[in-house]
């Protein structure tokens, strides 16, 4: 990889230069390449090569084209799943984006000591494992340790108990919006400070309210950083796993093995030893978030960021 | 890649002065009630930490008992559950962190010397088919990577990698989004003017790189490590699949199990589980919350590189 230093010297001509661009450009990249053709490009190649055949105890492993996208397609465990996780993120997005996108206006308008420590507290269940952070909450929702029961007797009312399958959605959306808002939170913060103040100062001398600037201002410009945050949340919420597999034992009956599409692969692939038909509905997961996301940040491409 | 349209006025960016702060704030009255919003916020979420702290200190049979949750019971037993928790199970919980630190480490240092070095590359050198790559860089941003556990696991088992620590270290090096952030960053943090002078002195392409663009990028350094270095610790799908050795695990798969075989057995067999299992969660936390509080000064700034721009 030295081939970029030696006998190059600057006045030699044009091609020489374009060439040692060329060689150090793909040796800077080639290392982080290697590791993304052989962890990204192979397995997705490969769950979807695996994905084609279908296994049985008679008769062995045959192909079947997409036969296994078929079954998934009219399988309604899986299609429960996914209808799921789209209501999930239907909920869970704007609740997220609101709590954080709030928090982050008053931060930027609250500049006291206590605020910086309000951010930084606010901040802090980012640094929680999500294991951890369901687990947490797992024990709060639970009737043996939990405070709702105390709370809730002391009115003289039942405590709602977030681990049935009633309200376990419930119980999900406020983890999940716990977890995260706290980092979209800083995203948005830092997006703000990064606002020039004289845009407010001009907004005053035209006689602007504090709400007009919020509204007119600040929202409008930290668009970029709404349609990341957006992006994250739908692709973390669209395979949703860890805190559902957590809670399991907990809320008993609550959560089936087929939950969440990713719960449904994993039973699939490692309870049942069905590796194509889990390959199947990975590589059907990761098609429909890979195709939402493209399609959303395709639709916002002109306040957004990704694109050129 | 385009610049977002963050600034629409020419004036020059300047820092905000103290006075200009206090004007742009709101009135004292709504201040006040501001500030309550903030505290009441502040205490939904340290509730946890709060009762993760609180219920450490009881032996099982306080957690079980009729006392307040969310305060101490009469005997403070941390001394005795850290014993309980260090020695259960042959001491497997010391294991298990020490398993997460390797993973964390290995990992996170990985994936952030392949993204420093890729992200450089993209962002300084014009070489044939890097609009391609980047392209697919960022399209691979997009993919979920829990989508890649399965054949990763299956491709692993055939290498006879599965169950060793190279099946939880080697996926952790794939990190695009932080290739995505050097890049960014270094597009405009190191200037191709200085690159040039380097050059001209004689310095050769990877001496300048180490010596004039490293400093420079220290903060997206530092946030791109932080970031790699949380996902790794509290990575919980990866281990979970590829591990079936327990002195293997990560403290989030170990808890995991331990949380699973209590609340299989019921309060009843599984009593004196919980109370290891309420300390460990918040031992398993103190290294993570530790190194945000002390690298605070890198992150905050670090964190906003991939919305600016």
């Amino acid at each position: 990889m030295s081939a970029s230093t030696d006998t190059v010297v600057p006045t030699k001509s044009r091609r020489s230069t374009t060439l040692r661009q060329n060689l150090t450009g793909w040796a800077f990249v080639a290392p982080f390449g290697i590791i993304f053709l052989a962890l990204l490009v192979l397995p997705i190649g490969y769950a979807f090569y695996l994905s084609l055949f279908q296994k049985s105890l008679i008769g062995g492993t045959r192909f079947v084209l997409f036969g296994n996208y078929a079954k998934a397609f009219s399988d309604p465990s899986f299609l429960d799943g996914v209808w799921f996780v789209i209501r999930f993120s239907i909920v869970l997005i704007p609740l997220q984006m609101a709590v954080s996108l709030a928090i982050a206006l008053i931060l930027d308008i609250v500049v006291t000591r206590f605020a910086r420590f309000s951010r930084l507290m606010i901040f802090m269940p980012y640094a929680i494992p999500t294991v951890i952070g369901a687990l947490m909450w797992g024990f709060l929702y639970s009737d043996n340790f939990g405070p709702l029961a105390e709370i809730f007797e002391s009115f003289g009312r039942q405590a709602p108990d977030f681990l049935s399958s009633s309200l376990i959605f419930y119980g999900l959306l406020n983890i999940v919006t716990w977890q995260w808002a706290g980092y979209y939170m800083i995203i948005l913060y830092a997006a703000l400070q990064g606002i020039d103040p004289t845009l407010y100062e001009a907004a005053r001398i035209d006689g602007a309210s504090q709400w007009q600037i919020v509204l007119r201002i600040k929202i409008p410009l930290l668009a970029p950083a709404l349609v990341l945050i957006l992006v994250f949340a739908l692709i973390g919420t669209l395979q949703f796993f860890n805190e559902p597999k957590i809670l399991q034992k907990l809320a008993a009956g609550a959560i089936p093995n087929d939950f969440t599409p990713n719960m449904y692969a994993y039973q699939q692939a490692f309870s049942l030893a069905n590796y194509n038909y889990g390959s199947a509905i990975s590589f059907a997961l990761g098609a429909v978030v890979f195709v939402c996301v493209f399609i959303f940040l395709f639709a916002t491409r002109k306040r957004g960021s990704f694109f050129e | 890649m385009s610049v977002t349209p963050v600034q629409t006025t020419d004036a020059p960016r300047k820092p905000r002065s103290i006075v200009e702060r206090r004007r742009s704030s709101t009135r004292p009255r709504s201040r006040v009630t501001l500030n309550i919003v903030l505290a009441l916020l502040m205490i939904y979420f340290l509730v946890p930490f709060w009762w993760l702290i609180v219920n450490s200190s009881k032996s099982s049979a306080g957690l079980f008992g009729g006392g307040s949750s969310l305060w101490f019971a009469d005997d403070i037993n941390y001394l005795s559950n850290l014993v309980d928790l260090f020695t259960y199970g042959g001491g497997i919980y010391a294991r298990w962190l020490a398993n997460s630190a390797l993973y964390a480490i290995a990992g996170g240092v990985g994936a952030t010397v392949l993204a420093v070095l890729a992200g450089w590359g993209f962002a300084k050198y014009r070489f044939v088919g890097r609009r391609f790559s980047f392209a697919i860089l960022l399209g691979s941003v997009m993919v979920p990577m829990t989508a890649l556990v399965i054949p990763t696991f299956v491709l692993f088992a055939q290498a006879g990698l599965t169950n060793t620590i190279w099946a939880v270290i080697i996926p952790t090096l794939l990190n695009p989004f932080g290739v995505y952030l050097m890049c960014v960053y270094a597009r405009d943090a190191v200037p191709d003017e200085l690159l040039d002078a380097a050059r001209v002195d004689g310095a050769g392409e990877f001496r300048s790189f180490f010596v004039v663009a490293l400093p420079l990028l220290r903060p997206a350094i530092v946030t791109v490590l932080l970031l790699s270095v949380v996902a790794a610790w509290n990575n919980y799908f990866l281990p979970l699949v590829m591990l079936s050795n327990n002195q293997l695990y990560p403290v989030t798969v170990g808890i995991g199990l331990w949380q699973s075989t209590a609340a299989t057995y019921g309060a009843a067999g599984g009593q004196s589980l919980w109370s290891i299992i309420v300390l460990g969660s918040l031992v398993s936390v103190i290294p993570l919350i530790i190194a945000f509080l002390t690298l605070q000064k890198y992150w905050r700034g670090g964190l906003a590189i991939g919305s600016l721009k």
